[in-house]
């Protein structure tokens, strides 16, 4: 059974939003995705300073199995990547919610934040494509 | 319903990611792949490969028939318990199999027979193939589906298998040669694989398979799943069926030209006159390695663009662990030199064209 956590945001393309109150968001891949993945052996992320719009592509990973692109989950500027990924982008699979992080958004429109799902939510959806 | 190997079980027990293989549930891994081909490239790890078809060729005519189905020829195989690699064609000269072939028997002794192993996802078609081609020849094609199969692979491979059977078992095995297999108390095993690492491919009553695994693992042998067995294989340049090479290519554009015995000139095997045909039209393009030193990995359909020779196609393509880099068999035009462009969701990337192998006993082989 897969790592859901009840203080994650979600998104159906399995990527997960950690709001940090300080109107920015943590967007990583869930523990459910990287297990599909299996090893994963490059992340390409997107530019810092770049703007997003919800659904666009932010990069890709690709594991020894597939590649996998990412989206964005809510619209904003990007203000920080995840260096440690360029060298390390096994900590995808061994730490998807801690330093496999992907990118920071700073949100443009907090009110997109009612769109994501909480972690049932995301659970039922996993449990459902299983 | 899927089919299940006797270690089925184990393998849950072990943490197996399982997934559907040619209809056998089968162990994708036991966590990390890469973990599992690291530790065959430096150690030894263990491979359930009991899902593989085993027929053997038997009755008075078996080698004649095997001299007709295979494009390679049984009667290079000089002592008993060699081992041949051969592709299985149809009349156009096109594959339809890749498989081993052992010699059980001394040549040309009364009762000599074969072992042929065929791929599980192939298995009908090969079954239904090869007994069609029997209507000329005194033989009898028994399948062995109660048979178990596991191999073991890297340096380390010989040495942890003999220290787990008896004294009988490690003088056989200390005996083999490079791909050759014997059989030693109900047990068959090969000096053979498909990882490019020295081991042991062995064949065991599926009651015995279970004892066997467990012995094994408790000796330091890691599990390994379908995907260190597919990183394996392409970093030792050998082709996948169904990737590299179907019905729809013949051997001499699947880098298989070395498989197929054109001397002497004399015997007619399936196929035949269609390579020759090809062979004298002249071929058009042929099966290559290719390498990526930028980020990302080729991937399998991938276009390859060849200035001034034409466009290609990548059959198979990974990441390498033991490289660090991604690799790839390609089929492109035959005036391909040592460069060429992949397209990469519409990025032309640059990557060099080599000869196979990439990696033979953990070292990198290509220049």
């Amino acid at each position: 059974m897969s790592d859901i956590r009840n203080e994650l945001k979600y998104v159906a393309s399995h990527e997960w939003v950690r709001v940090e109150g300080d109107g920015s968001v943590t967007i990583g891949i869930t523990d459910h995705a990287q297990d599909l993945l299996g090893d994963v052996v490059f992340v390409e992320l997107p530019e810092e300073g770049a703007e997003v719009e919800t659904g666009d592509d932010a990069g890709v990973v690709e594991s020894v199995k597939a590649a996998s692109d990412i989206y964005v989950p809510l619209s904003g500027e990007i203000i920080a990547v995840n260096e440690l990924l360029e060298d390390s982008p096994e900590l995808v699979n061994s730490d998807p919610y801690g330093d496999g992080w992907f990118f920071r958004i700073k949100l443009s429109d907090t009110a997109e934040l009612d769109g994501l799902l909480d972690a049932q939510a995301y659970g039922e959806l996993c449990e459902d494509e299983s | 319903m899927a089919n299940k190997t006797a270690l089925y079980d184990q393998h849950l027990a072990m943490g197996a990611k399982v997934v559907d293989f040619g209809g056998w549930d089968m162990p994708l891994n036991y966590g990390s792949q890469i973990e599992e081909h690291k530790m065959v490239r430096t150690a030894a790890g263990m491979f359930d490969v009991s899902h593989m078809t085993i027929v053997d060729v038997t009755g008075a005519d078996a080698s004649e028939y095997l001299r007709y189905l295979l494009a390679n020829d049984v009667a290079r195989l000089d002592v008993k318990g060699k081992a041949l690699y051969s592709g299985m064609l149809n009349e156009d000269g096109n594959v339809i199999d890749d498989l081993i072939v052992y010699r059980m028997t001394d040549p040309h002794v009364p009762g000599e027979w074969f072992r042929v192993v065929v791929n599980c996802a192939t298995r009908e078609k090969d079954l239904r193939w090869m007994a069609e081609q029997t209507a000329h020849f005194d033989v009898a094609l028994i399948e062995q589906p109660e048979l178990s199969m596991v191999a073991v692979q890297g340096p380390e491979a010989i040495a942890k298998v003999k220290s787990v059977l008896n004294e009988s078992r490690g003088r056989l095995i200390d005996g083999l040669s490079l791909f050759q297999g014997l059989e030693s108390e109900g047990w068959f095993i090969a000096r053979t694989g498909y990882t490019g690492e020295d081991g042991l491919e062995i064949v065991i009553p599926e009651d015995e398979i279970s004892e066997f695994w467990q012995a094994l693992a408790e000796a330091g042998v890691a599990p390994c799943g379908l995907g260190a067995r597919d990183t394996l294989r392409l970093e030792a340049g050998m082709n996948l069926y169904g990737a590299d090479m179907d019905e729809t290519v013949s051997p001499l554009v699947s880098a298989m030209g070395w498989t197929v015995a054109w001397e002497p000139e004399n015997r007619d095997f399936c196929g035949r006159a269609a390579l020759e045909a090809e062979k004298t039209a002249g071929v058009t393009q042929k099966l290559v390695g290719l390498v990526m030193d930028s980020r990302g990995v080729l991937r399998g359909h991938q276009q390859v663009i060849v200035e001034g020779a034409g466009e290609g196609e990548i059959t198979s393509g990974t990441f390498s662990p033991t490289l660090n880099v991604s690799i790839a068999l390609a089929r492109v035009p035959v005036g391909t030199k040592d460069q060429a462009m992949v397209d990469i969701r519409g990025k032309h990337v640059a990557v060099k064209v080599v000869r196979p192998p990439f990696v033979r006993n953990g070292k990198k082989v290509f220049s």
